[in-house]
């Protein structure tokens, strides 16, 4: 290899790297004008020009869309419904994934396969008889409600039920020569040895219940029992064309899960890399 | 010995009835609903009549259900297979880079994708407004005409499918940088003694090695896609909804605005079915190619 081509190569792969710094920040450009939008004053905000950072900065919009919208109402909303979410679909998933796994019962492997089944099936089209079932159980606009038909995450379970299948059966034959039982073999060994596999689906969860848009727009017309995320879609009306109001109650809605991500981002990108069936 | 079985599968029973309860509630029985639904002329909610197949026969004849099946499948062809290599091609840059730039580059085109879509749309319909958007600020240095984007037929599906794509984009970077972390160093160690070009390196050994993630992204991507309702929704609101039907979209239509349950679950039923059969022709191709990746 001549002097030249290394020089030559190396300056090529000087300018791809150039050029992928540089779409990364057009990529998150619109979240920063965004951003920087929410923070203008709104005769500043319609200028008919490109202002990259604001000539006064002001939280006058953010203090408007926590005071009149029910902006607290819905975070509480979400909260609840997303915790409740995960909490109920990570627990029972735990539980049912180790049965799975470690036990023999009848009818094992029909429930496995409808598991596996349930993982193709669109769940955008059972919209219509979820409402009809939420609707007879008279839990529209409740909490419960939200949460029901979005306890479908076979992801979760098969994710455990791949991490269970790998823990060494060592560990279980010793834990039954000391004759503990099935319960403790459980919550002593299985689970403490995947801490990290249930952090991480406990994350990616709350964040996908955050984030769902369509069953919470259905579930609720009452605008105090409404999630964030779809509260902020529901009153824009209310503002008139406040544009840069409609934008700070945006970024209070998405603040929560993008510090989340921020945090937890190992994990997260651990959970996501799982749920598409590659083992990191 | 007998005994001890009984026992375990009394515990197994325990531990899986959460699970099941959960499941028979709210997936097997709606599905199995959903389907009975389909043969009746039911409002939303409340009982109806038995009318056969009135309402897939319905289908074949109803424009507004034509509109949503294609433009489903274009929203499909704009979306899925740019935003695969889209995703490629920042992944191998992504890929280059070391250290703490790296992580902070990943976690910039990864950001869009942990947002909830009605902060997506916020930010996009501002970015795109017609009158004070920063894209038509571009567009007026440009020289090109503005254009009311989500008003414009013509726009609207390729507009909302470059959003998609925005938001999408980092959760097929991560896998793909699965993927290429996954291709043992010695491969291209060996590659650079042989003197070979950037191109042939990724002809011969990225490309190819990359092959299973390539159809996995592609898959997941088909099949996310389908069930697209959320963006068109949001940006066709005040705009025109008829246009701009996906199944998704139709099935809440006439579900919910028309109280037309019956009609709207043999549209559901419908992509019901091909969702399901993508998956099966995808698991089938998949094994038969002999890759293991699912």
């Amino acid at each position: 290899m001549t002097h030249d081509t290394v020089k030559r190569l190396n300056v090529v792969g000087l300018i791809i790297t150039i050029i992928t710094v540089l779409c990364a920040i057009l990529w998150t450009f619109p979240l920063y004008w965004g951003i920087i939008s929410s923070l203008k004053p709104e005769d500043e905000v319609v200028r008919p020009y490109i202002e990259l950072w604001p000539d006064t900065l002001t939280f006058s919009h953010y203090v408007d869309a926590l005071t009149k919208t029910q902006i607290g109402a819905w975070y509480i909303n979400s909260i609840v419904t997303a915790l409740g979410i995960t909490v109920l679909t990570v627990g029972s998933s735990l539980l049912c994934g180790y049965a799975i796994s470690q036990l023999h019962f009848p009818l094992r492997r029909p429930l496995w396969w409808l598991i596996l089944g349930s993982f193709m099936v669109p769940l955008q089209t059972l919209i219509i008889n979820h409402f009809e079932l939420i609707a007879r159980l008279g839990l529209l606009n409740t909490w419960a409600g939200i949460i029901l038909p979005q306890l479908i995450h076979p992801v979760v379970i098969i994710v455990y039920k791949q991490f269970f299948d790998s823990v060494p059966k060592d560990f279980r034959e010793a834990a039954a020569m000391d004759n503990a039982s099935e319960w403790r073999i459980l919550t002593r060994i299985y689970i403490p040895m995947n801490w990290g596999v249930t952090t991480a689906l406990s994350i990616v969860t709350f964040i996908w219940s955050w984030n769902a848009f369509l069953w919470p727009f259905l579930a609720v017309t009452r605008t105090e029992m409404m999630t964030i995320t779809v509260g902020i879609t529901q009153v824009s009306d209310a503002f008139g064309v406040y544009y840069a109001r409609e934008l700070a109650a945006a970024v209070l809605a998405g603040l929560p899960v993008a510090i989340a991500y921020l945090i937890f981002q190992r994990r997260v990108t651990q959970a996501i890399t799982l749920s598409a069936g590659i083992k990191g | 010995m007998l005994k001890n079985r009984r026992h375990e599968a009394l515990i197994a029973l325990t531990l899986v009835a959460p699970f099941v309860a959960i499941y028979g509630l709210v997936f097997i029985y709606p599905t199995i609903k959903m389907f009975i639904l389909s043969f009746t002329d039911a409002p939303l909610i409340g009982d109806g009549e038995y009318v056969g197949f009135d309402n897939y026969t319905r289908l074949l004849r109803d424009r507004r259900f034509d509109t949503a099946l294609w433009n489903t499948f274009y929203f499909v062809a704009l979306s899925v297979v740019p935003g695969t290599f889209i995703a490629m091609a920042i992944s191998l840059g992504i890929n280059r880079l070391k250290g703490r730039l790296q992580a902070f580059v990943l976690a910039l085109f990864f950001l869009p994708y942990i947002l909830p879509v009605s902060v997506v749309f916020t930010i996009w319909d501002w970015t795109l407004n017609f009158q004070f958007g920063v894209a038509m600020h571009v567009f007026d240095l440009l020289g090109i005409d503005r254009v009311p984007v989500f008003k414009s037929s013509a726009w609207f599906m390729p507009a909302v499918a470059l959003i998609t794509v925005w938001w999408t984009c980092g959760f097929s970077i991560l896998l793909f940088l699965a993927g290429l972390r996954a291709i043992p160093v010695e491969i291209y160690e060996a590659a650079s003694l042989d003197n070979t070009s950037r191109w042939q390196v990724f002809r011969r050994i990225t490309w190819p090695l990359l092959n299973p993630i390539t159809a996995l992204v592609m898959t997941i991507q088909l099949i996310l896609q389908l069930k697209i309702f959320d963006q068109v929704y949001l940006f066709s609101t005040g705009g025109r909804m008829n246009d701009n039907l996906v199944l998704v979209l139709y099935v809440f239509q006439r579900a919910f605005q028309s109280n037309q349950g019956g009609r709207a679950a043999a549209v559901a039923v419908v992509l019901f079915l091909l969702v399901i059969i993508v998956s099966v022709l995808n698991f089938q191709l998949a094994r038969l190619s002999g890759s293991r990746d699912r």
